[in-house]
């Protein structure tokens, strides 16, 4: 089960308390968890990468591990520890504007 | 008895105010979709408690959202959580793609940059959203970069009417100060394929078979930052409004200049009068005088705050050329806030209301058309839009 942490707004728009827990088959990459909130959650298409593109809008980054992983490749391995469900995926609106 | 239920778009949510047709004492509701600008809410007409709203953030893109009970509870169209049992969500609401399709026979794919080169249209936000004066599931998206959508399924999905921006001028429109966007779309009660719209900065466009084709409606428009007097296209339109018995009488305010239109938009004369300032971007008509208008002049250029400090909306009872100042109830020393285009409003009361917000997070009232104001609510976020319905 992996551990997906929204943005605040975003948490708001989809309706959550808390963190979300998506199956995912097959290797677990930035863009498999992408592909598993958005199919759960469609409010949220478009919110965090652009709907024709698929790139990530620019104020949106990815931690993980303590580790920015914003720019892996969308098909490169996240951590195990993220994978295994230890640590969660963590989503954030960049840091800027008021 | 009658009430008004105004509708106020924000920098950090909306709120909807509602009263008696007295108007004297208000309730607020909100925020709505808190910390997210809302540049406009608009009610459908065919529906009163169908509401669509604008919801979008420079971080997280463009929501449209929709109530079915005046604002109580809200949705986003067709993005509910749902599990599938494979290939992609159906949730469609929030997707604004222009049309490329071959169909149009034109890229449809720059326009003029800053700089004089062509650019690509890129997304931006949804400025305005004007529901069908029919049908509670047909909505009108005026949207940055400029072009125009329509959704048939209650804002579920949406298409361009691609005619508009694959127009032959289309490469020559280019983006004003606050970007090239569709922020005005009036419909025609007495018409059902009419359709004008007017967009910063290119002008005013009129279609006459429901948004298929167009043509630039600017002549008699004077900028003088355009070398051609006669430009097809190019005049920074901040908005237009019409009164509903007089379809093809049109008020118009531009980057400077008040102006009038009596045969659709053919022609234009300026009817800007005795205005401190002929810059401004709120225009909007009195709902049973048809030749009543209201403007807020704002100190032009790059000021944008009222003449001396004075919060003033200006009157014409004549359709222009002779207006009064109404400042009852109206701050008339350091005030140095900002009346946005789609910030005004009247309501269909007896005696008709107008109402404003202000950048200052102000919206005002006037229960007696313009004679005398008072703030609904003073400490809101900057307003962006204001809409107001007359229910039963």
């Amino acid at each position: 089960m992996i551990r997906v942490v929204l943005p605040f707004h975003l948490r708001r728009l989809a309706r959550l308390e808390d963190e979300v827990q998506l199956e995912i088959e097959g290797p677990v990459t930035q863009r498999a968890v992408l592909d598993a909130l958005e199919a759960r959650y469609p409010v949220l298409r478009g919110t965090l990468r652009d709907h024709l593109t698929r790139q990530r809008r620019p104020f949106i980054r990815f931690f993980a591990c303590q580790e920015d992983v914003t720019h892996l490749a969308p098909d490169s391995p996240l951590p195990e520890a993220v994978a295994a469900g230890a640590e969660p995926f963590l989503i954030i609106g960049a840091i800027a504007g008021g | 008895m009658s009430k008004a239920r105004v509708l106020v778009g924000t920098r950090k949510g909306a709120f909807i105010l509602t009263s008696d047709g007295k108007r004297k004492r208000w309730k607020v509701r909100g925020p709505h979709f808190t910390g997210w600008e809302v540049y406009h809410i608009k009610g459908s007409p065919a529906d009163p408690n169908r509401l669509y709203a604008s919801q979008t953030s420079g971080w997280f893109g463009q929501v449209i959202q929709r109530s079915n009970d005046g604002g109580e509870t809200w949705e986003a169209p067709g993005g509910g959580p749902v599990v599938l049992p494979g290939g992609m969500p159906s949730g469609e609401s929030n997707r604004f793609v222009y049309d490329t399709s071959p169909e149009t026979g034109k890229p449809l794919t720059t326009h003029q940059w800053y700089d004089g080169t062509q650019h690509p249209w890129e997304f931006k936000r949804v400025w305005h959203l004007e529901p069908s004066l029919h049908d509670p599931d047909t909505v009108y998206a005026g949207v940055e970069d400029a072009a125009l959508f329509r959704s048939t399924d209650g804002a579920k999905s949406w298409h361009e009417l691609a005619g508009l921006r694959g127009h032959d001028t289309g490469p020559k429109w280019q983006p004003g100060a606050g970007g090239m966007c569709l922020h005005t779309i009036l419909l025609d009660p007495s018409d059902a394929g009419r359709i004008y719209v007017a967009i910063s900065a290119a002008g005013a466009f009129r279609s006459a078979d429901s948004g298929q084709t167009w043509q630039p409606i600017n002549r008699g428009l004077r900028s003088n930052y355009i070398p051609d007097p006669n430009a097809d296209v190019g005049h920074c339109v901040h908005h237009v409004a019409k009164h509903s018995s007089r379809p093809d009488v049109l008020f118009m305010q531009k980057h400077w200049d008040v102006m009038r239109s009596d045969d659709a938009g053919d022609s234009w004369h300026e009817v800007s009068g005795n205005l401190p300032t002929d810059f401004g971007f709120a225009i909007d008509v009195h709902a049973h005088e048809p030749e009543t208008i209201y403007v807020v002049p704002i100190k032009s250029d790059s000021e944008h705050f009222p003449p001396d400090g004075k919060l003033r909306v200006y009157r014409s009872r004549t359709g222009g050329n002779e207006w009064e100042p109404l400042t009852k109830g109206l701050p008339q020393r350091n005030c140095y806030v900002n009346v946005l285009r789609d910030a005004m409003a009247v309501d269909s009361l007896d005696e008709c209301g107008v109402y404003f917000g202000t950048t200052g997070g102000q919206v005002y009232v006037s229960p007696d058309g313009g004679d005398s104001w008072s703030a609904i609510v003073r400490d809101l976020p900057p307003v962006l839009s204001v809409e107001v319905q007359t229910l039963p």
